[in-house]
């Protein structure tokens, strides 16, 4: 209760400060828009369906991605994990592209798939894909040795293998690279968005720019914070408190 | 011999007079009353056979341990065999190379007259850490096996009912296994193991981490059990008591290579108890016998500590 009193304090201060600076008039309010003029802007979105339109298109755009990349990630991930060979020579090359923001793949996803959803799901895949195979890849090394051959010594192998039994055995080890890929593969997404201009958050924010209209671009950033906060919130952080009571860890 | 000659097991419908004096298993055709001491298991194939079983690994630079050398032992259907040596002799992976999860340097393991090639349900084995599956719930990590073997969901919901009464957990289905106490999460192990229902039973120290009740306790539980489902069971300990205390034979092996270097059959009336006079004696004389590999075992760590 004391935290939640507190969070309230701080934003009513930060949007106080915010609707006073405006109110002074020191900027021109095309370049520093007030608080009451991005809330006439979120509510016009909602109104018009644009908003909802364009949270529909970026989350569908975005689970598909990351779906994908959980699949090939985990798949690579274990790969790597579990031969020598591939961890000597795919591993190195996989941590070092992390070091490319995903956004550099645009040039030749375009090139690829043009102006198309594909090219946009590409970014996206290649934003959270190293984050979740460098993830699973961690798992299967330190995941106890002992969940694998409990499994084949009580009858599992080939697919039923990884799925009944690596799979939950190493969810405490990639929960956190899970999380982490899924906000880089957010922050590919909204920035292809922009570029792209086909529908979706990021292109809803550069209408604003393109109409010098300050109030929706505050209002699409904000809306962009809060679907990641929300996610992040309802998603990951229940997944790990799932695990830590099923597993009996203590949190962190 | 016979200490207390009606004290047999609770168990009504033992057909194979299975817990009187002697332990007969096997062969249910046997006088019920009057047993002979040894079991009576002649002209059997084996249940389970090691045929001259080496492992050696290659060390980082000196060459090669040779953890196993030419290992030769036969046990018989329902037999329950332990196996004492010192830590580091390799009993461990002699259950491993039983249970197929690793590979023999040269040798044959044979179940039941077939050689073995990888894990099979047939035989399965109890870790030492018992590696149950945090994720799934008491009742689950007991029908995981079944699950793997495709049977049928009545049938493992039956059996998962059936064997976690023998081992007295029906209450615990719905936990998770972190919320149990270390007896209780071996019973599961236990209870995981028999489910599969294997023909032998590969037990890896399982009672070594537990407080001397509750493996006093288990050790009750384990041969009845035994007695009732007639498996066999090969149980490794470094524990010489515990070994008389459970076993139809007492397997010591040498230290570094582990070899077999002596068998004692143990003929004690069953059901036995670890603190009775007669198991502390047989115990005793394998001690003797075990005391030579320990002290082996002990100048070769030391010597490792010098060169450090």
């Amino acid at each position: 209760m004391k935290k939640l009193s507190r969070q309230i304090l701080f934003y009513s201060a930060l949007i106080g400060i915010w609707a006073l600076l405006a109110k002074l008039h020191i900027w021109p309010p095309y370049l520093f828009p007030p608080p009451w003029g991005v809330a006439e802007a979120l509510w016009a979105g909602f109104q018009d369906h644009s908003f909802w339109i364009g949270i529909g298109v970026t989350m569908k755009r975005m689970l598909v991605g990351y779906s994908l990349s959980v699949v090939l990630g985990m798949i690579l991930g274990l790969a790597v994990g579990s031969y020598k060979f591939l961890e000597d020579t795919l591993g190195g090359l996989l941590v070092s592209l992390q070091s490319l923001p995903s956004i550099c793949w645009i040039p030749l996803a375009v090139l690829w798939f043009g102006l198309t959803e594909k090219a946009i799901l590409f970014v996206v895949l290649m934003g959270s894909l190293l984050s979740v195979t460098i993830a699973m890849e961690d798992g299967r090394k330190q995941m106890p040795k002992i969940y694998g051959m409990a499994g084949r010594n009580l009858g599992a192998k080939g697919f039923r293998l990884f799925w009944s039994v690596l799979l939950p055995a190493s969810l405490p080890f990639i929960v956190s690279g899970l999380k982490q890929g899924f906000a880089f593969g957010w922050r590919s997404l909204i920035q292809a968005e922009m570029i792209f201009l086909s529908l979706g958050l990021g292109q809803l924010l550069m209408m604003g720019r393109d109409l010098n209209d300050m109030n929706q671009v505050i209002a699409v950033m904000i809306l962009i914070i809060i679907l990641g906060f929300i996610i992040d919130g309802l998603v990951f952080r229940t997944m790990e408190r799932k695990l830590q009571e099923r597993w009996g860890l203590v949190p962190a | 011999m016979s200490t207390n000659p009606q004290n047999a097991y609770p168990i009504p419908s033992d057909h194979r007079g299975v817990g009187r004096a002697g332990g007969l298993r096997g062969k249910p055709a046997a006088s019920v009353t009057v047993l002979p001491l040894r079991p009576e298991v002649a002209n059997v194939v084996p249940k389970v056979s090691l045929d001259g079983i080496s492992l050696s690994y290659k060390t980082n630079s000196k060459g090669h341990l040779v953890a196993l050398d030419n290992i030769s032992l036969q046990v018989k259907p329902g037999e329950f065999v332990c196996v004492v040596g010192p830590s580091g002799c390799g009993k461990s992976t002699l259950l491993h190379l039983i249970a197929g999860l690793h590979q023999q340097s040269s040798g044959q393991v044979f179940v039941d007259g077939k050689p073995v090639s990888g894990p099979g349900t047939d035989r399965i084995l109890i870790f030492q850490e018992l590696g149950l599956f945090p994720w799934l719930k008491v009742g689950e990590n007991v029908e995981f096996g079944m699950k793997m073997k495709n049977v049928s969901k009545a049938e493992r919901e039956e059996k998962v009912q059936y064997y976690l009464r023998l081992v007295h957990l029906s209450k615990f289905r719905d936990s998770y296994t972190h919320q149990l106490s270390g007896g209780m999460r071996q019973r599961v192990a236990l209870a995981r193991a028999l489910a599969t229902e294997p023909d032998v039973l590969l037990m890896d120290e399982p009672f070594a981490a537990l407080d001397a009740q509750t493996r006093d306790l288990l050790h009750d539980e384990l041969e009845r059990i035994w007695a009732e489902t007639g498996r066999t069971i090969i149980f490794v300990t470094h524990n010489v008591r515990e070994a008389v205390r459970l076993g139809d034979r007492v397997v010591l092996m040498t230290f570094r290579p582990g070899r077999v270097k002596q068998e004692f059959p143990i003929a004690l009336p069953r059901p036995r108890h670890i603190e009775e006079t007669d198991v502390a004696r047989t115990a005793r004389e394998i001690l003797d016998c075990l005391r030579e590999e320990i002290n082996k075992s002990l100048e070769v760590e030391y010597a490792d500590e010098k060169v450090k």
